[in-house]
């Protein structure tokens, strides 16, 4: 179990309509953590990594974030958003603005940093996924991979005490899945908390801490990669996993 | 033909009244309508409900009809204004509501995971909508606000009716004169013609300048 619990999810349970999303999750993520969340699409993931940040609402249960409980909208919400960063599938980098920008635009408007202060740890930023010489482009000039980077340090920017990652990389050509997942790796390897959902199983085998395996709205397993890959417990697990690794 | 020519100041009288008239109330109506817009996609369901009511009753009552309750029914309530700034209130309240559809429309143009990154960031609603929603919907919503403000140009006549100086309303003097109809509201048609193709003019511009580039 972990030490230090930065996230946790108590009996948490949501629905789309007739559909029972989340049911009864309970999940705990340690400072440092890196934990990945697997399970065919449908399973409710992603809405697991959203609802963390309260960008779905749950219906019943609790999220704590460092002890405190996740905010109901207002200005206690923003605050906690800012502590926990978030990088979709679809990037999301604001059209109308540079890369520079949308990297400095949160810090200037959130953290109230001065303009040439921010715009210095952004390039520090940009610079270190390798993006520092594009700092004036436009997302649309720039590859999936490239936008997913800055989408990464656009996060990384607020100084995070934790960050959620919803699929990063399927969106991504296969080329470009890896320059991703290497800044991902370097996160992992600095200590960053994280609760990763995706698909690549060589990103989960290598950089998790634990896998957490969701089928139907439910945590089927929550164990260290080595022992899900394997030796998996369940039968979903088993067939989800004779599926996606038999090419 | 020398109807122009022999009553030239007043044609200007009127063609600046109804410039008046357009300039302030596209005014009116841009900050209102903007206002309704950001409360129609407010988080806070009462907001959202003034929003709606707002551009409910505005939308579906005819003009000449707000006219009425503007110039006639504020005094009652001890308002006495000018008429041309009751004229003002009541076309851009009206416009207001038109606006306020397009800016929303454009805001629905743009992707839910703009707005949703920017709150993951911890910018709060107004940040949000002002950083990140209204300067790309801005680029989409450029023709269709050109065309509400022409029909409010167009809508000022209206306030002619009501004792405001305005273009159309200098045919009446005109016809007591013994001018030919005709040619009075040939001019008076050049006159509007000279308005709107000025905001068609103006918003071509701007929408070469800041239109989506996609």
């Amino acid at each position: 179990m972990a030490v230090d619990p930065l996230i946790e999810l108590r009996d948490v349970n949501k629905h789309f309509g007739e559909l029972h999303v989340l049911q009864d999750i309970n999940l705990t993520v340690g400072r440092g953590e890196v934990v990945v969340v697997i399970g065919p699409s449908g399973s409710g993931k992603s809405t697991l990594c959203r609802a963390i940040n309260r960008l779905e609402t749950i219906e019943s249960g609790s999220i704590t974030i460092d002890g405190r409980p996740l905010p109901e909208e207002g200005k206690g919400l923003a605050q906690l958003r800012a502590e926990v960063g978030m990088v979709f599938q679809s990037f999301n980098l604001f059209a109308h603005k540079t890369v520079l920008d949308n990297v400095s635009l949160a810090q200037l408007k959130v953290r109230k940093r001065k303009k040439d202060e921010a715009d210095k740890r952004s390039r520090e930023l940009l610079d270190r996924v390798g993006l520092a010489a594009h700092a004036e482009k436009f997302p649309a000039q720039l590859s999936g991979g490239q936008q997913q980077r800055v989408a990464i340090a656009r996060a990384l920017a607020m100084d995070p005490k934790a960050l959620l990652f919803d699929e990063p990389t399927s969106a991504l050509d296969p080329e470009m899945i890896n320059e991703v997942l290497e800044v991902m790796q370097q996160l992992a390897r600095d200590g960053m908390t994280m609760i990763v959902v995706t698909h690549e199983m060589g990103f989960a085998r290598s950089a998790a801490n634990r896998v957490v395996f969701m089928a139907d709205g439910c945590v089927v397993e929550d164990r260290v990669p080595e022992d899900f890959f394997t030796a998996p417990s369940s039968d979903r697990a088993k067939d989800f996993l004779s599926k996606i690794l038999k090419h | 033909m020398d109807v122009l020519t022999e009553n030239f100041s007043l044609y200007g009288k009127g063609f600046l009244g109804t410039v008046e008239l357009t300039v302030y109330a596209s005014a009116l109506a841009l900050v209102l309508g903007f206002l309704m817009a950001s409360f129609r996609v407010a988080p806070v369901g009462s907001f959202r409900v003034l929003g709606t009511v707002w551009v409910t009753v505005l939308r579906n009552t005819p003009l000449t009809l707000l006219f009425f309750a503007v110039l006639l029914g504020l005094p009652r309530f001890g308002l006495v204004l000018p008429f041309q700034l009751f004229a003002v209130i009541a076309l851009g309240c009206y416009t207001s509501a038109f606006i306020c559809e397009v800016l929303r429309s454009g805001i629905n143009t743009v992707p839910k995971g703009q707005g949703e990154a920017a709150r993951s960031l911890g910018m709060n609603f107004g940040q949000t909508l002002s950083t990140v929603v209204l300067p790309q919907a801005f680029r989409s919503v450029i023709p269709p606000v050109g065309s509400t403000l022409i029909a409010l140009a167009k809508n000022s006549a209206i306030a002619g009716a009501f004792s405001v100086t305005e273009l159309l309303g200098t045919y009446k003097t005109l016809n007591e004169l013994g001018y030919s109809i005709i040619w009075s509201f040939i001019w008076i048609a050049v006159g509007y013609l000279i308005i709107t193709l000025t905001i068609s003019a103006v918003f071509n511009v701007m929408e070469k300048r800041w239109g989506v580039a996609r």
